[in-house]
């Protein structure tokens, strides 16, 4: 790899010692990397790897510290986005790049450099969307589409510049598995037209399924250069994780009779256009169960935790029932009360004020559940500041959570240790019912695997747990019963040794899925069994 | 008949100088910058405008000079919210105190002067029409540039590509960048827009709908200019409505009081404020359509991260 001359000439693509520094920290540490033509390339790396900066840097939207970047052998900078589509590089964001109140045509059209009309590139997309069967329709407004469809945009967005690299940073994220072999159907169509594509992720088997090499990054440093089909996913794991990661272990308590939240026919309608309306969630949940809920973005997902965690009350208090008492109207701190936690899933500006500190933020959420415990002075609830402290010291310790200084301010700590604060403080309240967002998005696989281990050992003292969350790894640790949600609907809760990938994936797209007639006869034939 | 066009004549000049105002700082809004400054801007347009058509005996120098005071001011903001990232309410507001101030320290030595009048055109033959004639072909040249904003803005927000761009800038200048679109570049251009707007906004003010020069003479407009663009949900037909009605029920509310029905003067004078905020929000009543229109980051300032 040293030996390299530098601008080998079937490099398409090639980076040699690229470094990025933002303030003290070395979000790329002198990374080489090479992409051949007709080659799928992975990216590997964990969250925070530092994968973004890189293709930040490659497609123009940030500047490199240090480092050369060549193209076709010649070196190169590559100063804006313009000027990389220029050389032929594309890229579909992980957070799209789209335009909620345009249309999908309009979104295509802008990142056209030359001057064609509006109607031209509607045609031309919809051609092209065929083509690659990606069915898009390009009068349609962006806020009215799936995620996969967006996707979908962005692909098509990409692929009308003609580039001949493609950059896709996690775009099986948001995918159903169904939705995600249809996208690597056309990555090898696009492999088979002597393109490239950079693939992000890190999720091993895909990378281990349609990866020709594999780049891995580790805290900004090259830690692995390999071929991602000779390697075993531990292998793979280690070079992106560095040590094993400890898994879960579910002892598996019992499940209890005594059911401790509910909801009958639960509905509420879309607060907003680009909201999704809940429509009659029917959700038991006993002492000692996990529920696992999975569901691609944005079909309801937060609505749900936001009736459930009372930041938006139902119109009929008996349409949510926490702990046998009917709390469809009661706001967040009273269903706190009856013995509740909740983890929303934004961390910074929802469940944590970013610029106070941990034992702030733990004030803030426990005044009402600890105010016996945190307050004094009867109704001057004075806060005692050392009894909170102390409070949020056992958590610190219990959660295992690392950060510098004494009781930091919460934008201090990285995603996974702020995350693993918040989730210990409502545990620390020994919850009967606890209902968390996407626990552990955005976090890295050591913190994530102390928080489901966490959430396990909650359910297992005999408390009921909501889990809802897009990353289906995580629901098949700590479910024991999954269900699925899909525009605003829940299907019925089943045990998690009854499903299977394929199953959740068909009910992910649901009846109302985009294609309906061929995963209509799919749901027939599952619901057959 | 001859009554009817004189009282809708009013109504006209009522409007003009909201309409324009308002289509400026809708441009600046679906760009995702909030300037809060119209008001500022629109009373140095009048007494620059007015002092310059006295010094130099011609009112379209007048008004022209006001259009360019009113850009040089915009710059300002432009400067501090843009540039230097400053708080885009905070930032709106003084230039609107600033505004008042300066206008007033200019325009001293101006006070009681009778000015000089922008002259209606009329244009041959669609003029001589009647009642259509007199009101939409025998007017000055700031109403005929008001109406052709409307067009304008229309066509261009919606009909060409810098207009997509700006509206994707509003909606998301983060992912506007990310494609690269010059963010700021584009706010610059439209704050400099919504300048040049206000400055005319004001040289009607002081040339033609009462040709002299007082003190805050701008009298509110700036804000209602400020509201109708809300209130029309950034949608230009709708501003122009808006102002339009503002203007006919301003006038209407005078005659009303002149005639004296009874009606307490107090209710009336605020007559025009109520129904224009009535009738907008009845038809900005479709929330999916106002919040498809609505610039989703207005007042956010940008910093591209490098």
């Amino acid at each position: 790899m040293a030996n390299h001359e530098p601008g080998h000439s079937d490099c398409l693509l090639e980076v040699r010692g690229l470094t990025k520094v933002f303030g003290e920290l070395r979000a790329n540490d002198h990374i080489d990397l090479e992409i051949k033509s007709s080659e799928i390339h992975a990216l590997l790396g964990e969250n925070g790897a530092g994968k973004s900066t890189l293709v930040k840097m490659l497609f123009g939207s940030l500047e490199p510290t240090s480092g050369q970047i060549f193209w076709k052998g010649n070196p190169v900078t590559i100063s804006s986005p313009g000027q990389a589509r220029g050389y032929g590089i594309g890229m579909v964001f992980q957070h799209f790049s789209l335009f909620e109140a345009l249309t999908v045509a309009e979104n295509i059209a802008l990142s056209m450099d030359d001057d064609v009309s509006i109607e031209n590139i509607s045609e031309q997309a919809a051609v092209l969307s065929r083509e690659y069967g990606l069915p898009l329709d390009p009068h349609a407004h962006v806020a009215d589409l799936s995620v996969g469809e967006r996707q979908r945009i962005e692909i098509v967005r990409t692929l009308l510049q003609n580039p001949e690299l493609i950059i896709l940073d996690e775009p099986t994220s948001v995918l159903t598995p169904q939705e995600a072999d249809r996208l690597f159907e056309t990555l090898e169509k696009i492999r088979s037209e002597g393109r490239s594509v950079l693939y992000i992720s890190h999720r091993l088997e895909e990378v281990q399924r349609i990866c020709d090499r594999a780049t891995v990054l580790r805290h900004g440093k090259l830690t692995g250069d390999c071929d991602p089909r000779e390697e075993t996913p531990a292998s793979l794991a280690r070079m992106m994780v560095g040590s094993e990661v400890k898994s879960v272990s579910n002892t598996g308590g019992s499940v209890t009779d005594q059911v401790l939240i509910e909801t009958r026919k639960l509905s509420a309608p879309a607060r907003t256009p680009f909201a999704v309306a809940l429509k009659d969630i029917d959700l038991t949940v006993r002492g000692g169960e996990v529920i696992g809920i999975a569901g691609v973005a944005g079909n309801g997902q937060s609505e749900l935790f936001d009736v459930l965690s009372g930041e938006e009350l139902v119109d009929k208090s008996d349409d949510i029932r926490i702990c046998g008492k009917d709390a469809g109207r009661l706001g967040i701190s009273a269903r706190r009360l009856l013995g509740a936690g909740f983890v929303p899933e934004e961390r910074h500006g929802h469940a944590a004020v970013s610029s106070m500190t941990l034992s702030e933020n733990m004030v803030l959420a426990r005044h009402r559940s600890d105010a016996a415990e945190f307050l004094t002075g009867g109704p001057l609830k004075i806060i005692r500041h050392d009894v909170v402290r102390k409070a949020s010291e056992r958590i610190i310790k219990e959660m295992d959570v690392r950060m510098s200084g004494e009781d930091p301010d919460a934008s201090s700590l990285s995603g996974g240790n702020l995350q693993k604060f918040i989730v210990g403080r409502e545990l620390d309240r020994k919850p009967s019912v606890m209902v968390v967002n996407q626990p552990t998005w955005g976090v890295d696989a050591g913190a994530a695997s102390r928080i489901r281990q966490a959430l396990i050992d909650l359910a297992n003292s005999g408390s009921a747990v909501v889990v809802i969350s897009q990353d289906l790894d995580e629901i098949f640790e700590v479910a024991t019963s999954i269900a699925v949600i899909n525009e605003g609907r829940l299907s019925a809760a089943e045990p998690s040794e009854n499903m299977t990938l394929e199953r959740i994936g068909l009910l992910m797209g649901g009846i109302h899925g985009e294609d309906a007639p061929a995963a209509d006869t799919h749901l027939e034939a599952a619901h057959a069994h | 008949m001859e009554l009817i066009v004189a009282v809708l004549l009013t109504v006209t000049t009522a409007a003009t100088p909201l309409l324009l105002a308002a289509m400026g700082e809708l441009v600046v809004e679906r760009s995702g910058v909030l300037n809060l400054g119209v008001e500022g801007m629109i009373v140095v347009g009048a007494v620059v405008a007015f002092a310059m058509a006295q010094i130099s005996g011609n009112p379209y120098l007048g008004a022209l000079c006001g259009a360019l005071a009113g850009c040089a001011f915009s710059l300002l903001f432009g400067f501090l919210s843009l540039t230097l990232v400053t708080n885009q309410v905070a930032t709106g507001l003084a230039l609107t105190i600033l505004g008042l101030g300066l206008s007033g320290m200019i325009g001293e030595n101006f006070v009681g002067q009778p000015g000089v009048q922008l002259e209606p055109i009329a244009i041959p033959l669609l003029s001589s029409l009647p009642l259509v004639g007199p009101l939409v072909f025998n007017q000055d040249i700031i109403f005929y540039l008001s109406i052709l904003s409307v067009v304008g803005v229309s066509w261009f927000l919606f009909r060409t590509r810098i207009g997509l761009q700006l509206r994707a800038i509003g909606d998301s200048h983060g992912s506007a960048h990310a494609l690269g679109i010059s963010v700021i570049k584009t706010r610059y251009l439209a704050v400099m827009f919504g300048g040049v707007c206000a400055g005319l906004a004001g040289a009607q003010l002081s040339l033609v709908y009462t040709p002299q020069w007082v003190e805050n003479m701008s009298a509110g407009r700036g804000w209602i200019a400020l509201a109708l663009v809300v209130f029309a949900s950034w949608r230009p037909l709708r501003v122009l409505a808006g102002a339009y009605l503002f203007g006919a029920v301003t006038i209407g509310q005078l005659h009303a009081q002149a005639l004296g029905f009874g009606i307490p003067s107090q209710f009336l004078s605020a007559l025009p404020y109520l129904a224009t905020i009535i009738v907008l929000v009845l038809i900005s009543r479709n929330r999916r359509l106002t919040l498809m229109n609505t610039p989703a980051s207005l007042g956010q300032s940008f910093v591209p991260d490098r």
